[in-house]
């Protein structure tokens, strides 16, 4: 630690910190647009100029130069006051005056920096410069005119996202940012490039002209649309969800967002469920609440508890599942599953199908195994860290899997099940590395469990890990990388085929008279019976709803309060932005609504008692946003036979990132993306 | 970018392909994104000498990048940030007429407008007719006591007026190339009229 | 006048053989092996003895940065880099040490080298130097085929390799961090210092990087000794500096003399005077475009070095003069350079990029008096908001000029501004409409 004196404050800072940490550690604000905590220093905007004792008289940039002990700074000096309004006058000079239409306004760094440090006239009689907006693809708009040339995106874009396609041409005055070919940023976490341009140059093109930030209520939530659980506030105006933003999370998502989780958000409003529908006559006909119950009751009447099943889908939340499971149970019924992809996924012990290392233990692995995974396309902000951990130095990372551009180097070992045997034999050289690194690490994606031997695999990777030293008392190297945000909470809550109950395969081809479907609509739903009556809950007409019988509309994420568990097993909390639209309804209250109808009331009544309820069916629910990190107590595997691999090669699980549940695929920017990008990902996984 | 001049493709020859290795055995094991500038200075010679318009394409920066593992637009960066790449095709004589103050005072204006005269170019990277001679600014190429310069491709032309301008360009239309240095007749540097420094030397040739 | 004994370029003017056969018979190459026997810190000493002063423009002293180096070898190889991206307006020294006696140069390289732990040395040449760098290469070729280079050079029991590496056209190039980036294989943009390059330089180990002239020079002030170099000269100011002198004299020429020679003897004596006589003289930019003008009573007197320039607010720089006379327009001249310095702008910091714009666009306007008179000192006051402001010199490279002009040229800006509005007054007086509008916007 050194002492730096600022503005006659004294702090303590740890060796190695720049000045401008210093002065936040004073509480001094020190303005900025180059500087940003994440990326690496580019000192090139020069607005946090300081004024530094002992120093060469002229100001100095306080984001790139380093502390030393005893330093004394001043960030409020005549001097500093100069230098920063003559920046700011620079800056302005090319820059053009029309806040009025950029979307940028009301919150942009540029503006309120100006009200503090700039003047309310130009002193500049020239002609401004005018610059080209470039075509970004369909996420981030472009008005290059306003672009200051701090260069975060080009660094962003470098560093973080792992797509080298941002750069800035030219030289001096005529120095244009952009990707010199017309061509569409190929990343998934473009969105973040918004947050981070500190003027209107990049803006959401999807959200363009839509609203002003002071319009909008501001509710923070969890993104549900991969299994990560980032953190997101929700922006609304009235009825409706405008725009949804990433929250800060050093945990989960520092302070990023994956595209599909940020730009979905138009998907919201379109092919809602918004009423009940009934089929009648072999046509879904408008219903209300009493008729749609009673539909439903009459199936079920004479039913035996085992001819009546229901599967939980990927968004749903853990208060709409302990219902629908503890309806189930009221009605006499075991079958249940969440397991809509057939993963292999061993429910008996938390370790077995979380993400155990944790999202930030991460970087502290030292070696990393992927099998059957694509975390680019299942998981970006994971795969952003695994990127991050890859950059901060030696980390080995080989793939077991379909090769892929994962931003970072990945030595792929190659596609057949046979590799882990040999790893495991310890014949493959890699096995060698695992066992020398401290903290290695394995990620077992979906696309290596939903195969007919997923179980072997999930058993062989298991071994692998515990043979390799990554099941120790100090650490976990374990990890399941889910995609399904409900899949933790599903299984935790035990929502898999109780005893002798049936699973998905069997409720399927008539197993069950009654399916009640909780927004299941990753299946193929061609697959269940004839005969069987189908209850589909949710919020989108996409494919359940298409088969179903009875509709009751539910609430997406974004109107309920809803907990969650991410891939890691760590418990967050949704909260209702909006309300549901129309008829629609939180999903826990439709099902203890049912439960009354049909006389078999649920014991709860209230989000309070529910959630007392979840603790009661299991203690992690009790433990909200924090994840304690544990080391693996208990080496025994799960079910499976390690040795029972298959010849047949591991395949994509997620083809098209842009679509995978029913909200993106109702977003036109989702498909907008997918018309966009599917050939270059095509390619890619080529 | 004028696509419409954009080659679909660059490969580097067998004669640029020679010279690659001994480039790139300059710069230590991992640094030879560092070549970039000599790559991309052989793709723009190659050009002139295929096709008589010493350029460098876009799919030329694709391969550069390409033999030295770099991201394409950090090669861009590069191509667009240093003056010597053109990044638009032309003129068999690329004219470079350095007009920064050395050169000014010393007419570089009537040097300016004899180019003008001979080529009939109007503006400023601008390709004459006969697409023998493409016209552009300079910023001081560091011959000033010899200014005006006009260079042409390689060659300074150093003490130009008009008619030694005039005399040069026409030189080049009947496809003469003149010996480049002082067009007065100037021992390189010295004053005119002869050195009158460096006067009481004799050396013995080492045996 | 310097004595020819005493003259470090012997071969400035190209009359004699450049190659090894040639240089050898003007003392290169003479005992370097025994030089490099007297071991690191001795030659370093020396170097420091002699009082030599970077030749590139700052004026730093050169023993003194070879000190800068780490002193024993660690993991990473250190290197020495030679600035031979000579750019500056004004400045062609370098030029003709490298096309007329590279090895005395490549022989420096070798002594630098080795004073500072280097074993290999790159020397980056501006990409128009294309006829020189050909010389320097074939020379080098030379030195290698001689063993004079390369493994075990010069018999002393030193590796050392080097080599020439072709820049492509960008003046802040010759700024050393930004000539780092370039050889990286980047944009020449200046690095943020710290650290400096002696400790994070090339590849991110410890570089020093020299003016083609002070590393020219090392051999034979090795060779003849640190006194004989630090008695010529001034206190502080010692040695033979190489001027080039441009503009509007009767005989421009490079020559090599004493620091401290006075401006007006150095032109008169070399460059047969200035044009229609001393009296017919405006202004001289001592030290290459980036030093404040100086108008004709500070030349009358002024002496050549450091720090004589220094004190009258200008600087020797490069030593590139640059003489006008009195039928120069002086707005022109400077407003020459704004554009050179805007052209020449990396892009990086705000107020350079920006600001060097701005300036060349008000001092068009200046040139043709289209302006008001209260704009000569905003434009003073834009030029001390990029100065000191940037993360390299070229700002303050480009705000000098201006200042300078406007010191010493004042009521020049003023008495154009008045004469372009008397002018305009009459436009509008034939005019209707009398509605006044910024003359920018004209």
């Amino acid at each position: 630690m050194v002492k730096v004196t600022v503005d006659g404050i004294e702090v303590e800072v740890p060796a190695g910190s720049n000045v401008l940490q210093a002065c936040e550690a004073a509480g001094k604000e020190i303005p900025r647009f180059c500087y940003h905590e994440r990326l690496s220093v580019a000192g090139n905007c020069r607005m946090c100029l300081v004024e530094i004792e002992k120093a060469p008289p002229k100001p100095f940039a306080s984001c790139a130069y380093p502390v030393n002990d005893g330093m004394v700074v001043h960030t409020d000096s005549p001097m500093v006051r100069k230098a920063r309004r003559g920046v700011m006058e620079f800056l302005l000079i090319n820059h053009p005056l029309d806040c009025p239409i950029c979307d940028q306004g009301g919150e942009c760094d540029l503006q309120d920096q100006a009200v503090a440090y700039g003047t309310d006239r130009s002193r500049y009689e020239e002609n401004k410069r005018a610059v080209k907006d470039k075509n970004l693809g369909p996420l981030v708009k472009t008005v290059m005119t306003r672009c200051i040339h701090c260069t975060r995106c080009i660094r962003f874009s470098t560093e973080v996202a792992g797509v080298p396609e941002l750069g800035a041409t030219a030289r001096g005055e005529s120095m244009e940012v952009g990707t010199y070919v017309e061509k569409a940023l190929t990343s998934e976490l473009s969105g973040n490039l918004i947050d981070i341009c500190p003027v209107g140059a990049l803006t959401s093109k999807p959200y363009a002209f839509v609203a002003r930030p002071w319009e909008l209520k501001k509710t923070d939530s969890v993104d549900v649309l991969d299994a990560v659980g980032a953190n997101i506030r929700v922006d609304a105006r009235g009825p409706e969800v405008l725009r949804i933003l990433p929250r800060l999370n050093e945990d989960v998502n520092e302070e990023w967002l994956a595209d599909k989780s940020r730009f979905s958000v138009d998907g919201l409003k379109r092919r809602r469920l918004d009423s009940c529908w009934v089929k009648r006559d072999g046509k879904l006909r408008k219903a209300s609440w009493q008729e749609a119950f009673e539909a439903i009751a009459a199936k079920l009447a004479g039913l035996s508890g085992d001819r009546v099943g229901a599967v939980a889908g990927n968004l749903a939340d853990a208060e709409s599942m302990v219902a629908l499971k503890d309806l189930m149970a009221a009605l006499g019924s075991a079958n249940l599953d969440c397991r809509q992809d057939g993963a292999a996924l061993d429910a008996s012990c938390r370790d077995f199908y979380n993400f155990n290392t944790s999202i930030a233990g991460i970087e502290e692995a030292d070696a990393l195994l992927i099998v059957g995974s694509n975390p680019r396309r299942e998981a970006p902000l994971i795969n952003a860290r695994i990127r991050k951990r890859v950059l901060a130095g030696p980390f080995p990372v080989a793939g077991i899997g379909p090769e892929a551009d994962l931003t970072y180097g990945v030595d792929w070992l190659g596609n057949a099940p046979a590799v882990l045997a040999s790893l495991l034999d310890g014949t493959h050289p890699f096995a060698a590395t695992l066992k020398a690194a401290n903290k290695p690490m394995i990620i077992v994606g979906q696309g290596a469990l939903a195969r007919p031997d997923g179980a072997a695999v999930l058993a062989a990777c298991w071994k692998l890990a515990a043979q390799t030293g990554m099941l120790g008392a100090e650490w976990h190297g374990f990890n399941v990388l889910h995609t399904a945000a409900s899949r933790v909470g599903a299984l935790d809550l035990g929502f898999v085929p109780g005893s002798k109950g049936k699973g998905l395969d069997a409720m399927l081809g008539g197993g069950v008279d009654l399916l009640w479907l909780l927004g299941a609509d990753e299946f193929d739903t061609a697959r269940i019976g004839a005969g069987t009556f189908v209850v589909y809950q949710g919020h989108h007409g996409d494919r359940g709803a298409a088969r179903a019988d009875v509709i009751l509309p539910g609430a997406a994420y974004t109107e309920k309060n809803g907990t969650y568990v991410n891939t890691e097993g760590r418990v967050q909390r949704g909260q209702l932005a909006v309300y549901p639209p129309g008829e629609a309804r939180e999903d826990w209250k439709i099902l203890r609504a049912f439960s009354g109808f049909i006389d078999k009331p649920l014991p709860y009544d209230n989000l309070t008692a529910i959630r007392a309820r979840l603790e009661q069916a299991n203690p992690v629910f009790a433990r909200t946003n924090v994840l304690p990190r544990f080391g693996c107590s208990d080496t025994a595997g799960p079910a499976g036979e390690p040795t029972a691999l298959s010849g047949a090669p591991f395949r994509p699980f997620i083809e098209n990132y842009y679509q995978t549940d029913p909200i993106s695929r109702a977003s036109p920017t989702m498909a907008e993306c997918t018309e966009t990008y599917m050939p270059t990902l095509r390619q890619a996984a080529e | 970018m004028a696509d419409s001049t954009q080659p679909a493709s660059f490969a580097f020859d067998t004669e640029s392909n020679a010279k690659i290795p001994t480039i790139l055995a300059k710069y230590p094991p991992g640094k030879q994104a560092s070549a970039v500038l000599p790559l991309l200075d052989l793709a723009q010679r190659q050009m002139g000498r295929t096709t008589g318009s010493a350029w460098v394409p876009r799919v030329a920066m694709d391969e550069v990048a390409r033999v030295l593992g770099m991201a394409p637009i950090r090669v861009y960066e590069v191509a667009t940030f240093y003056l010597m790449f053109n990044t638009e095709p032309v003129g068999k004589y690329h004219l470079q007429l350095c007009t920064t103050t050395p050169c000014w005072l010393r007419g570089s204006d009537d040097v300016v407008q004899a180019c003008r005269k001979v080529t009939g170019i109007k503006g400023w990277k601008e390709t004459s007719a006969d697409g023998l001679f493409t016209m552009s600014e300079v910023e001081c190429v560091g011959a000033c006591v010899n200014a005006p310069i006009l260079q042409v491709n390689d060659d300074f032309y150093e003490d130009m007026d008009a008619a030694s301008t005039e005399k040069l360009l026409e030189a080049l239309k009947r496809g003469e190339v003149p010996p480049p240095g002082s067009v007065k007749g100037r021992q390189t540097s010295a004053p005119e009229g002869g050195p009158i420094t460096l006067t009481t030397l004799t050396f013995n040739p080492a045996e | 006048m310097l004595s020819d004994q005493d003259r470090i370029f012997t071969n400035l003017y190209g009359l004699h053989d450049w190659g090894l056969k040639g240089a050898r018979a003007r003392g290169d190459w003479d005992g370097t092996a025994a030089i490099l026997a007297r071991g690191r810190d001795a030659i370093v000493d020396e170097m420091k003895a002699s009082g030599l002063r970077g030749r590139g423009g700052a004026g730093f002293p050169t023993g003194m940065k070879w000190s800068f180096m780490p002193k024993t070898i660690g993991d990473r190889p250190h290197y020495l880099v030679v600035n031979a991206d000579e750019s500056e307006p004004g400045t062609c020294k370098d030029r003709d040490i490298i096309r007329h006696d590279p090895h005395k140069l490549i022989e420096g390289c070798l002594v630098a080298s080795f004073a500072m732990g280097a074993h290999a040395c790159y020397i980056y040449i501006r990409g128009e130097f294309y006829n020189e760098a050909r010389i320097l290469q074939a020379a080098i070729d030379e030195a290698y085929a001689a063993g004079l280079i390369g493994k075990n050079a010069c018999g002393s029991g030193w590796d050392f390799e080097l080599y020439l590496h072709r820049g492509a056209g960008a003046y802040i190039c010759g700024e050393e961090t930004a000539l780092l980036e370039s050889l990286e294989g980047k944009k020449g943009m200046p690095r943020l210092k710290p650290p400096f390059p002696a400790a994070v330089g090339l590849y991110g180990c410890p570089t020093t990087v020299n003016n083609v002239e002070s590393i020219a020079v090392a051999p034979t002030i090795l060779r003849r000794g640190a006194a004989w170099f630090s008695a010529l000269g001034r206190p502080k100011n010692s040695g033979t500096k190489l001027f080039c002198i441009s503009g509007h004299v009767n005989k421009p020429c490079n020559v090599e003399e004493e620091l401290g020679i006075p401006l007006r003897e150095l032109i008169d004596t070399y460059a047969g005077g200035v044009r229609g006589g001393w009296d017919n003289l405006l202004a001289v930019i001592p030290g290459g475009s980036s030093v404040p003008v100086l108008p004709k009573s500070i030349c009358d007197t002024v002496l050549m070095d450091f720090d004589s320039l220094r004190e009258v607010r200008s600087g020797l720089g490069t030593a590139a003069v640059i003489v006008m006379d009195k039928s120069t327009d002086i707005i022109k001249a400077i407003a020459r350079l704004s554009q050179f310095y805007k052209h020449e702008s990396c892009g990086q910091c705000t107020p350079c990029r920006e600001g060097t714009g701005w300036m060349m666009r008000v001092m068009n306007r200046m040139v043709q008096g289209r302006a008001e008179l209260d704009e000569i000192d905003t434009l003073e006051q834009v030029t001390r908001q990029v100065e000191g402001h940037t993360i390299c010199a070229l700002g303050d490279a480009a705000a000098w000029p201006v200042q300078g002009l406007i010191r010493h040229f004042r009521p020049v800006l003023e008495e154009r501004i008045k004469a372009y509005k008397a002018q305009a007054s009459g436009r509008a007086a034939s005019a209707t409409s009398g509605r006044s509008m910024p003359l920018a916007a004209e």
